[in-house]
């Protein structure tokens, strides 16, 4: 079955109780591409690709997935697809091996096709040292793999991918990367949630972002920063004591939202008269006496684009933290 | 044989070979686990043993059966069917463990029957339940009970041990379904369950409760099971009086009845708030 969309949706909602997870969402993925939906926690995208997954039924609208609707087709959509949940799902008791002949024979494979897929899967994904070792043994990385190709086992046409690579180390997650890289350009259709701005940008030909259960900008990542477009003005400060204020100012400068990375000692905002605004700014910042290790002018980071998209920081303190520690580049 | 890409488009996806196949699946899961986590197995090995060593060591000495009779062949129904009553701890552990670590989800992410997931829980702790009744009947021979019954009451009387186990199994289930952690469900079990099994002919005669006490525990159907296994294995029981209630009169009924009627009301609940418990 060929279909231009391997995933199709239309006016989704999905509420608990009082609670909006989606508010109405519409997006399409081709077939043989890679969409991300993109957004911070509790955004709603783990509801979304539960929906589409056939895991949870959407209080309103409507959505097919490889073709079939996923509200009265679930078992044809389920036939057809590999999901990848948050947390890695593999059975810590059971070896690799094991886990995979098993998703196998719930595919309804024979023992004997499900073993010879699972020997492949293990190759393929550089584990058949480990193939009989118990999963609880494993590495944050090698579960991760271990996860990827169990979602792999039955060929499936749609790939869901829901924070493949949230909680690995830095390089864990490149590592990752890698082994998506090698899926996409096989042609896999891949839709995969991420708050890594990065990891959407270098992942996705499509971008969707979402915030509080509603798109709030898609396109891929040069078209999002075209539309956001205009100068940055980035302030690197010498001590970061002095981040409050230097963030106070460039407001007062800009009459914009201003970005604050502690990490790197930095804030930024969008700067309405170019280079004028940074002689301003620059000027201000000598009468308040504050140190500058450096100040420039340029084009907006998605992360940026985020913060003046959805009026908040992507990551909230936690994920600060992480990507301080490495998780981001 | 080539070897397939690994991925292929137009590999058409298998037809279904049906519920049994995909419950002895995810059964055999539940076997390797098992397997693996001896510790998760205390509670049907271990307790067990340590109860027919107790009562029959510590208190055994104290405790007089009313109709005359070795107070440990006594005791062996009882610790038979207050380990039966356990069956639903472990089934509402893995319940737990599974939706806690998102097990379940990929289960429903599979083109797999529907009820699958529950029915190859269920099979699992079926198997597991016969565990502890061999190792009873063991060690309940090494201390001097014997069957002294014929082979048919012998075998009536497993097999309601047995059909009381999937009874508890649905009690397992709609517990692991409603308590979102495993240490809940360890929390609650104790709670309810091991109070449950006590207030009962399981160690002592109700004969011997007082007031109202004895009034609950006359229609335990712990107390049946207790009494019911006596019978049906030709141990001493407490004898039959013309003041006993019609559960006392009539146990293996009462009990089948109980089995019945916690099958009936249980097994839906369950699924429904198993099903519920998902919609997150």
């Amino acid at each position: 079955m060929t279909n231009e969309h391997a995933v199709h949706a239309r006016g989704l909602v999905k509420r608990f109780g009082e609670k909006v997870a989606l508010a109405g969402v519409d997006f399409e993925v081709k077939t043989g591409t890679v969409t991300a939906i993109l957004g911070p926690n509790g955004a709603g995208k783990t509801t979304a690709v539960r929906i589409l997954a056939t895991l949870s039924e959407a209080t309103e609208g409507e959505a097919t997935v490889a073709g079939f609707d996923v509200r009265t087709q679930g078992h044809e959509v389920r036939r057809r697809i590999g999901l990848a949940a948050q947390d890695a799902t593999v059975d810590p008791l059971l070896t690799g091996r094991e886990n995979l002949i098993m998703l196998g024979e719930l595919h309804q494979m024979s023992r004997a096709e499900a073993s010879a897929r699972a020997e492949e899967l293990l190759g393929e994904f550089s584990l058949l040292d480990a193939a009989d070792r118990r999963v609880s043994t494993y590495s944050g990385g090698m579960r991760r793999r271990l996860d990827l190709g169990a979602t792999m086992v039955a060929h499936p046409s749609v790939l869901f991918l829901d924070e493949p690579t949230t909680g690995l180390d830095p390089r864990a997650r490149n590592e990752l990367w890698g082994v998506l890289d090698t899926l996409v350009e096989r042609g896999t259709t891949v839709l995969l949630t991420t708050q890594y701005l990065d990891e959407a940008e270098r992942l996705a030909d499509d971008i969707i972002v979402i915030d509080h259960g509603r798109i709030i900008a898609r396109g891929d990542a040069r078209t999002l920063k075209r539309e956001l477009g205009g100068d940055h003005v980035q302030i690197v400060l010498v001590e970061v004591d002095r981040l409050p204020d230097a963030a106070r100012l460039l407001e007062q400068v800009t009459g914009a939202k201003v970005a604050i990375d502690a990490g790197i000692r930095s804030v930024v905002a969008a700067a309405p008269n170019g280079v004028d605004t940074l002689v301003e700014v620059a000027r201000s910042l000598a009468s308040a006496g504050i140190a500058v290790e450096d100040l420039s002018i340029r084009q907006p980071t998605l992360d940026e684009v985020f913060i003046a998209l959805t009026d908040s920081p992507a990551y909230d303190d936690d994920s600060v933290e992480a990507a301080q520690s490495g998780a981001r580049p | 044989m080539t070897a397939r890409p690994i991925l292929d488009h137009t590999a058409e996806p298998r037809g279904s070979r049906g519920l049994l196949h995909d419950t002895w699946v995810i059964a055999k899961r539940g076997l390797v686990h098992m397997r693996r986590q001896p510790e998760q197995l205390t509670d049907a090995t271990v307790q067990p043993v340590m109860f027919v060593l107790l009562f029959a060591y510590v208190f055994g000495g104290a405790i007089a059966v009313p109709g005359g009779g070795e107070y440990r062949e006594f005791l062996m129904g009882g610790i038979f069917a207050q380990t039966v009553v356990f069956t639903a701890f472990g089934v509402a552990v893995g319940l737990a463990n599974d939706r806690k670590n998102q097990a379940i989800d990929r289960f429903r992410s599979l083109p797999i029957a529907r009820g699958a997931v529950l029915s190859g829980h269920a099979l699992t702790n079926l198997l597991k339940a016969m565990l502890p009744i061999v190792l009873m009947s063991l060690c309940g021979l090494i201390i001097g009970w014997r069957i002294r019954s014929g082979i048919g009451d012998a075998v009536l009387g497993y097999g309601l041990l047995l059909g009381f186990s999937f009874a508890m199994i649905w009690v397992g289930i709609l517990l692991g379904s409603v308590v979102p952690s495993p240490e809940g469900v360890t929390g609650i079990g104790f709670t309810v369950l091991f109070p449950l099994t006590f207030m009962a002919s399981t160690f002592v005669p109700t004969s011997t409760m007082p007031g109202i006490l004895r009034v609950v525990a006359e229609w335990n159907p712990v107390t049946t099971l207790s009494d019911a296994a006596r019978i049906l294995f030709g141990n001493p029981n407490t004898p039959p009086m013309p003041s006993d209630p019609w559960s006392i009169a009539h146990p293996i009924a009462y009990t089948v009845i109980w089995i019945v009627g916690i099958i009936v009301v249980c097994a839906p609940l369950a699924v429904r708030s198993y099903e519920k418990s998902l919609e997150k």
